[in-house]
């Protein structure tokens, strides 16, 4: 599904990644692990397609309908509620039965209440769960997950944590954390960047 | 509908329901076009002539599309959703065709005010005149809003904006004030279909090199 092979990116003279390598199987789960300025990032953006490599080589076999990537951002409409913001998004990726799959969605992840809220009135954690809704919302194959339990409550992590069981082995997921000890059970490979 | 027309149709709606929620853009450009037209009208001395109130109508135009293209990426700015449109499986050219379509809107709402006003308050506007605003409006929407899109990813986004598009529309300019006061206003005409075609083929083919690496 993915393969890396001397992966390398520079910012102007800065080096945020360098010499990573790595090959993952469909259905496998990668665990990125790292300090601060390691680099997660960086890699995730690049196996995203939002950035290109400086230097080595980069497969990533799925396409663009086919992954899911939760960043940093929540890549949601700030003056959009919940529902439009799903909405767009089951539009731009052909959702079949997207009122039906985005209203499932906002129920599991606790949102439906709020589905008519505009998200700039969203807690940080209230709109990490819209954003995880967004990622899933057309079912990818390919799951790249940045920091996904930041700014979730205890609930909301057990829940991810739920979600995160019921796709290992069905999905590739590649997830970076400040808490390996959470999902390392999950892992089928670690890397860890210095 | 086909899906290419389906993702622009959303993505335009998005923007056009976000400006009526948010009224960050529209307010802003009739307020602007309609205090520099009225600083214009006191700053033209008695007797200039139709001509040079002509030309100061396309500069109170361009500034005023230019506060438009500036605020057009702003909501994706906000929340990274660049990157969430980048990464749909969605023709990347619906991205800048829509925000091309909404500008248009923002742009032409403004107008709809604008050119009663410079009417009353300057000189009447011709069928060619106008027929040069609207043909302007698209090259300026085209062009605009992938320069936009090139001008959001900077930090420098202010200054950056204003540096490329002022100079590609000079000839929008050009083409506006001649179909005003040429006596042959349809070469004026067929001169800013041109750009528009040309312009707009351009931004339409090499957004998608702009929005990504």
């Amino acid at each position: 599904m993915i393969r890396a092979r001397g992966l390398e990116k520079r910012f102007g003279a800065k080096r945020a990644l360098q010499g990573v390598t790595f090959e993952l199987d469909p259905a496998a789960t990668l665990l990125v692990t790292g300090p601060n300025g390691s680099g997660k990032t960086t890699l995730l953006r690049l196996l995203a397609g939002l950035a290109a490599p400086t230097r080595g080589q980069l497969e990533v076999d799925v396409e663009r309908a086919e992954l899911g990537y939760l960043g940093h951002e929540p890549l949601v409409y700030a003056d959009l509620t919940a529902l439009e913001n799903l909405d767009l998004y089951g539009r731009l990726y052909r959702v079949p039965e997207r009122r039906e799959r985005t209203g499932m969605l906002l129920e599991r992840f606790g949102l439906w209440e709020a589905r008519n809220d505009r998200v700039a009135s969203y807690s940080r954690g209230m709109t990490q769960r819209l954003a995880l809704c967004r990622v899933l919302l057309h079912e990818p194959r390919l799951l790249i997950l940045d920091e996904p339990f930041t700014a979730l409550d205890e609930a909301g992590s057990e829940l991810l944590d739920r979600e995160l069981a019921a796709l290992v082995g069905e999905r590739t997921i590649v997830l970076s954390t400040h808490e390996p000890a959470r999902v390392e059970k999950l892992a089928t490979t670690v890397l860890a960047l210095s | 509908m086909s899906g290419y027309v389906a993702d622009v149709v959303a993505l335009a709606r998005k923007d056009l329901r976000l400006e009526l929620r948010a009224r960050d853009t529209l307010p802003a450009m009739l307020l602007f076009v309609l205090s520099a037209l009225a600083v214009f009208h006191f700053a033209l001395p008695v007797g200039a002539g139709d001509d040079a109130a002509y030309g100061l109508l396309w500069v109170a135009l361009v500034f005023t599309a230019l506060l438009g293209l500036a605020r057009a990426w702003a909501p994706e700015r906000a929340g990274g959703v660049l990157d969430g449109l980048v990464l749909a499986p969605c023709d990347r050219s619906a991205i800048w065709l829509g925000k091309t379509i909404a500008t248009l809107g923002f742009l032409v709402a403004a107008e709809i005010v604008a050119l009663p006003a410079f009417a009353l308050l300057f000189a009447p506007l011709d069928a060619t005149a106008v027929a040069g605003v609207v043909l302007a409006n698209v090259g300026i929407c085209a062009v605009g809003s992938l320069l936009a899109a090139m001008a959001a990813s900077s930090r420098a986004r202010e200054l950056i904006l204003p540096l490329l598009f002022l100079p590609l529309s000079i000839p929008l300019v050009v083409g506006g004030v001649g179909s005003s006061i040429s006596p042959e206003g349809g070469k004026y005409l067929a001169f800013l279909g041109l750009y528009d075609a040309v312009f707009a083929i351009l931004s339409w083919a090499s957004f998608e090199y702009v929005v990504t690496e």
